[in-house]
């Protein structure tokens, strides 16, 4: 099929059809789909069901219980403690250091440029 | 007619941006006038395309007889300014444009409630003109002249909320950050100059050596262009500017950005080709700055609450997967088999990138400026729950952050693929580093997502509404944009990409102006 293989993108190593990836995708939902609706049919909703249950503990106000976007991958920041206080020393925000970021680089390339390395 | 478009390229929005102010009185008519103008200016750029990959390259002298004459009888230099189009300028020429077009039809309903609008439109065409006469232009001072002219348009943009003191700030940084660089391209242009006696780039290219003064030319070169399109360490400007420019603005802005880049990659390529074996160095010197640009540039983005500052730190980090296709092209230059095997390739990624990235965080800045539209904030902590009220703005976010994320079979998984796979081959690390930065990106988009458009309704957004058409329709056309590039990745290949790299790599064909000799 010559109009596929047009629509194949060859690199060096592969290749890459997104038309042949849909109909995978596409199969794959049909096969999700069918055991979904294998599932158990006791689903009532609009009752007591539905609710949120949290160990019998009343559920408190809907928007209390949101997760702001500061606490999202807290523990991956908190991890990586030392990286970002170092990254964070580098964003001053002060426009001196802007020049002076771009004074460095420059002399270590010329450095690297002219033989230095 | 089609042999004066290069020139017509920056005459009719220079027009647009003169004739603008003159409807001060009526924002309607000046946002409308703006938009017919990016609107003719990209119907120019599609033919200007169509004619470069007929010609493979289009030369217009200024002032000369005809048009293509390069050498008046009795010369053996060029002396005048001289415009030379191929494939990679037009490339960039048809970015620059489209963009415009998407950012002025979106700004007609997002700045509607802001006063100066006349001079937000001229400005607008301004930066325009800058960019198109950075990526047409084959003389370097006349590079020098239109990145000043997108600097200042630029950094006037950034500033023009200017009763936020944020944005004056951002603004008067962009300007000294544009302006040291101009002035370092000065003073090697003026080095160059000194040393060759000439101006035109395809002329430079058959005289430049590699002697103590050339390489200290380059160096600056290429440090200045690094700066301008944000690479790390020289990237502080970027979350400044792209936070505080009206979200109509960012597509240009953002094409502006890679306008650098271009004359990064024009000037690595086409000014010191003839020294491709002392080049590999430069191509390792981008590689490296590409992997700490992308790593450095997606960690900072996980850690932003304020929405566009997030996707600004993206910008940056999505500029390093460039820097690497390309610098792993440039690292091979000197080596056939290398480059044949994946050199090329490998260029295709990273100027593919370009074209994806440019679409696709435009989309997403756009759709960052929607929901400070509708909500008056940036702050992510404060959203929530807006997929309900903005159902257009997420589905277009939902796009445009699969597309960053390199998820298939959006645009962004295209480039990056390739990307991938030649990097492995010229250093697995590399390669390692690019994934990792794709997994992050997609880790910090699923935060934007879950915190601005999913989670329980707030309530200060209870009547909130989606935002105007005009801003809809911007966000759709990228967003099919995305997904037909994504679908279609051969086609844009085949037609534009790989004319591009071909382009670069054809030093002969630059030299003598498309053998117009």
């Amino acid at each position: 099929m010559n109009w596929l293989e047009s629509l194949t993108l060859k690199s060096p190593a592969g290749f890459w059809n997104p038309l042949l990836w849909l109909l995978f995708l596409i199969i794959f939902a049909i096969i999700g789909y069918i055991i979904y609706s294998r599932g158990n049919k006791g689903y009532k909703p609009n009752t007591e069901q539905v609710k949120p249950f949290i160990s019998g503990n009343a559920v408190e106000d809907i928007e209390q219980i949101r997760v702001r976007a500061s606490d999202i991958y807290w523990g991956f920041i908190e991890a990586l403690k030392g990286y970002y206080t170092i990254l964070m020393r580098m964003h001053t925000g002060d426009m001196r250091d802007y020049v002076l970021w771009y004074l460095g680089v420059g002399a270590i390339i010329l450095f690297i440029l002219v033989g230095g390395v | 007619m089609i042999e004066h478009l290069p020139a017509l390229m920056i005459a009719v929005p220079l027009f647009g941006a003169f004739t603008t102010p003159l409807l001060k009185k009526n924002y309607k008519a000046a946002a409308v006038w703006a938009t017919l103008i990016t609107a003719v200016t990209l119907g120019m750029s599609l033919l200007l395309v169509r004619e470069v990959l007929i010609r493979e390259i289009m030369v217009y002298v200024f002032g000369a007889d005809k048009p293509t004459l390069v050498l008046p009888s009795g010369y053996r230099v060029p002396i005048r300014i001289i415009f030379e189009v191929d494939a990679m300028g037009a490339l960039m020429a048809l970015s620059a444009t489209l963009m415009s077009f998407i950012g002025a039809l979106y700004s007609y309903s997002h700045v509607r409630n802001e006063t100066g609008l006349e001079k937000y439109y001229a400005l607008l065409l301004l930066l325009e003109v800058g960019i198109l006469g950075m990526v047409l232009t084959g003389d370097l001072f006349n590079l020098f002249v239109f990145l000043e002219i997108a600097g200042i348009a630029g950094s006037a943009l950034v500033g023009f909320r200017n009763y936020r003191g944020e944005a004056s700030e951002a603004g008067i940084k962009y300007l000294i950050v544009s302006s040291v660089a101009s002035l370092m391209v000065l003073f090697s242009i003026g080095l160059l100059y000194g040393e060759y006696g000439n101006l035109n780039i395809a002329y430079l290219s058959t005289q430049i050596g590699f002697n103590t003064v050339d390489i200290i030319a380059l160096g600056i070169l290429f440090t200045s262009f690094a700066m301008k399109c944000g690479s790390v360490p020289t990237h502080h400007w970027v979350p400044d500017a792209y936070t505080e420019v009206p979200s109509g603005i960012n597509p240009t802005l953002l094409v502006a950005t890679y306008a650098s880049l271009y004359a990064l990659f024009r000037v690595s390529f086409s000014l010191f080709g003839k020294v491709s074996s002392e080049m590999s160095s430069v191509g390792w010197i981008m590689c490296v700055l590409g992997v700490l640009t992308m790593f450095i540039g997606v960690t900072m983005a996980l850690v932003q609450k304020d929405v566009k500052r997030l996707m600004s730190y993206h910008a940056i980090s999505q500029t390093g997967y460039m820097l690497l296709g390309v610098g792993v092209g440039l690292a091979v230059l000197n080596d056939p088999a290398k480059l044949a095997a994946f050199g090329r390739d490998a260029m295709a990624g990273g100027i593919f990138h370009i074209i994806n990235h440019i679409i696709y965080k435009s989309l997403l800045l756009m759709t960052a400026g929607a929901l400070f539209y509708v909500t008056g904030t940036r702050n992510l902590n404060e959203m929530g729950g807006l997929a309900r009220k903005m159902p257009y703005t997420t589905v277009a976010f939902i796009v445009g952050a699969a597309a960053i994320s390199g998820i298939p079979p959006f645009n962004g998984f295209a480039s990056k693929f390739l990307i991938y796979e030649t990097a492995y081959q010229l250093n697995p690390l590399l390669a390692i580093f690019a994934m990792v930065t794709s997994v992050l990106t997609l880790a910090s988009f699923v935060k934007v997502f879950a915190s601005a458009f999913l989670g329980p309704p707030v309530k200060e957004y209870e009547n909130v509404r989606e935002v105007p058409r005009s801003m809809v329709i911007a966000m759709i056309i990228l967003a099919v944009l995305c997904i037909l590039f994504g679908l279609f990745p051969n086609v844009v290949l085949d037609k534009l990409v790989y004319p591009a790299v071909d382009a670069l790599l054809n030093l002969s064909g630059y030299q003598t102006w498309g053998g117009v000799l």
